[in-house]
């Protein structure tokens, strides 16, 4: 016995962990997460923090699902989000690089500002049924045994969020704009000593990486958690925060994050039944490991194992690009 | 040299509240109801009546004293985003005590209260060690703290300090008379004892920010940390004390809560005061003096739009909003003004 559970009963609630359906799901809840943080991580690999995702997610979410409500229109929806998420994101941008006021101030007050608008607006959509993303299986991959239940049997929501971690890899990585990106986050002076416009280039990446955040609003609201209610995505943008900071700013791996997070959820379904209270504080998981990701980051202990296998740093260290959230001014 | 005017820098106060005001009556329109009534419908709700006046007073509390802890951290250049887990803390550690602690009230209460202090202050420290030892940023080391301490909360209230019979999310059971704040009258929750406690907060941090040393070396290391260290400063030591301060007043904040306002431990101890604090001490511009009345508004808009929502069919985020917006507005308002002066300067 453990917490009141039998052996049998956490051995068979871990077993149905694993069926290639909760698997499936938990690639699924994984999408929207992924939107979420990808955005943040371009966001933040220019030298901006969008601190206001826990707010942005919140709108977009509602933005994302009235629109396509009333429109009866997914895709209207999705691109409603979108606008909504570019835009609080732009408007950071803005006090951060117009009025050199502190991205953090600003964007904790977006984050509260947003919450009661999406509570205050979304009134009159809560319980309402409205359009879903449509299932779309992939011809053929979806047939592969497994596999193709896994990953292949969902919606473009879901395939989206896939297409978006490897673009934004090849993007950052492979790319000389991607370098460029770089460079604007880390040494903001070195970028424009090479002539970059680099208020410029935090604008357009900003706003780029909030319309991600936005689309994961709407990939909540119209497809992993069906409509709107107050309080739809609570918690989801701080954590979508702890796990751009536990990916270490990679775009793999905060995917891998997101996915590690989608897992903690089937588990936590799992085992509502047999840890009743166990269960409820699992979701909170991903802070504890992101403290400890960082705490251990910066250990010596950690600092020698990176200087004697240097191929370990590429894994595992997680330092912040240089210049993130410091306003860049030329003059 | 330029400067700014009288004029000019009362207007880049009363813009943006205009505007605030504005954005409030459009919005109210659009929701179809009276802007004029629904004001007057906040101001009573938040503000008529001995009894009212005492609830909205004991709301006020928490509030104020989450934001002089808040003053510190902010004038040590320091984002306390953890306040709602220390606030959280302090409610757990009060609750503790008034479950645990025997005897008189004179006894379980001030226990209750030091315990909730401690609470605050402990957590507080875990942010604070994570930043000067482990070079954790206080803002996601904070963020993680709030939400080990909302589970911890969560995990007490359905295990082991649940009700008797059944469990339920909606709280413990009621703590035992002795350990409640006294109040002033019955069928009301105005204590003069907490009161007294947020009046004492606030005056407090004003003389720990202007008048003692520590205040001013705190503001050096907020200003710039490398030159407060070259200046002897000891910068570490310096922000632990500005988290253990803070700490110490938001764990009081959560015993008030417990044993002044719930009577027992809810998961959302809390309240939200710790984020809306930061909300107050923004708007405050990080003094002092102004928080009392700005917290005192912050109540009576959330207060006010509660009873607004039951009167017309309005949500009650309304005063959220207008509280956001003002703030938002009054931010902007000062990087524009600044922007206005350094252009000015730069042409003359």
């Amino acid at each position: 016995m453990i917490l009141g559970a039998t052996w049998s009963e956490i051995w068979s609630a871990w077993g149905d962990v694993f069926t290639t359906a909760s698997l499936a799901s938990m690639v699924a809840a994984a999408g929207p997460l992924i939107y979420a943080t990808i955005g943040e991580t371009i966001t933040e690999k220019a030298g901006v923090i969008n601190l206001s995702l826990e707010g942005s997610l919140m709108l977009s979410a509602l933005a994302g699902f009235g629109t396509a409500f009333v429109a009866d229109n997914v895709l209207i929806g999705f691109l409603a989000a979108a606008a909504v998420g570019a835009a609080i994101a732009a408007l950071i941008a803005f006090a951060s690089i117009e009025l050199r006021l502190d991205q953090i101030a600003v964007g904790f007050v977006m984050t509260l500002l947003a919450i009661d608008l999406s509570d205050y607006l979304g009134n009159r959509f809560v319980g309402e049924a409205g359009p879903a993303v449509p299932a779309w299986p992939i011809p053929g991959l979806s047939d592969i045994p497994w596999i193709g239940e896994v990953l292949f049997d969902h919606n473009v929501s879901v395939y989206g969020s896939f297409v978006v971690v490897i673009v934004a890899y090849i993007f950052i990585y492979r790319t000389r704009r991607g370098l460029e990106l770089q460079g604007i986050g880390e040494r903001p002076e070195g970028a424009f000593a090479r002539g970059v416009a680099v208020n410029r280039m935090r604008y357009f990446y900003t706003i780029v990486g909030g319309s991600l955040v936005g689309v994961a609003g709407a990939a909540f609201s119209l497809d992993q958690r069906l409509g709107w209610r107050e309080g739809l995505t609570r918690n989801l943008g701080w954590i979508a925060l702890a796990i751009v900071i536990f990916g270490g700013w990679h775009p793999i791996r905060v995917a891998i994050g997101a996915i590690l997070f989608g897992f903690l959820q089937v588990v936590a379904l799992q085992f509502q039944s047999v840890f009743p209270g166990v269960s409820q504080v699992l979701p909170t998981i991903p802070f504890p490991l992101m403290i400890l990701a960082l705490v251990i980051v910066y250990t010596d202990w950690f600092r020698r194992l990176g200087d004697r296998y240097p191929r370990l740093r590429g894994i595992l260290a997680a330092d912040p690009p240089g210049g993130i959230g410091v306003a860049f001014h030329p003059e | 040299m330029t400067t700014e005017s009288r004029a000019e820098r009362w207007g880049a106060i009363a813009a943006p509240i205009a505007l605030a005001v504005l954005v409030a009556i459009v919005l109210l329109l659009l929701a179809g109801a009276n802007p004029f009534e629904a004001f007057k419908l906040i101001g009573e709700g938040a503000l008529s009546g001995w009894a009212n006046m005492g609830e909205t007073l004991m709301a006020w509390v928490p509030l104020v004293l989450a934001s002089a802890g808040l003053i510190i951290t902010f004038n040590a250049g320091l984002w306390n985003i953890g306040i709602e887990g220390q606030i959280i803390l302090g409610g757990i550690a009060a609750s503790w005590a008034a479950r645990e602690v025997g005897g008189p009230g004179w006894v379980v209460v001030p226990a209750a209260i030091v315990a909730g202090a401690l609470g605050g202050m402990v957590w507080a420290l875990f942010a604070g060690v994570l930043k000067t030892r482990f070079k954790v940023n206080e803002i996601f080391g904070g963020l993680g703290l709030d939400f080990v301490a909302a589970s911890l909360a969560v995990y007490l209230v359905i295990g082991p300090w649940k009700r008797q019979g059944v469990a339920s999310t909606s709280g413990t059971d009621l703590f035992r008379d002795e350990a409640l704040l006294p109040t002033v009258a019955e069928n009301n929750r105005l204590s003069l004892v907490a009161v007294g406690l947020a009046i004492a907060g606030v005056v407090f941090v004003y003389y720990l920010m202007k008048g003692t040393l520590f205040g001013l070396r705190l503001k050096a290391v907020g200003r710039n940390v490398r030159s407060a260290f070259l200046l002897g400063i000891p910068t570490s030591r310096y922000m632990l004390g500005a988290f253990a301060l803070c700490g110490v007043l938001a764990g009081i904040a959560g015993s008030m809560q417990a044993i002044g306002f719930h009577f027992k431990l809810i998961p959302a101890i809390s309240g939200g005061y710790g984020f809306l604090g930061i909300l107050v001490v923004l708007l405050a511009a990080f003094r002092a003096a102004w928080i009392a009345p700005i917290a005192l508004f912050f109540i009576a808009m959330s207060r006010g739009s509660t009873q607004l929502a039951l009167r017309l069919d309005i949500d009650s985020a309304l005063g959220g909003v207008i509280t956001g917006i003002l703030v938002l507005l009054v931010i902007l308002g000062g990087g524009w003004q600044a922007r206005r002066l350094l252009r000015r300067e730069a042409a003359s």
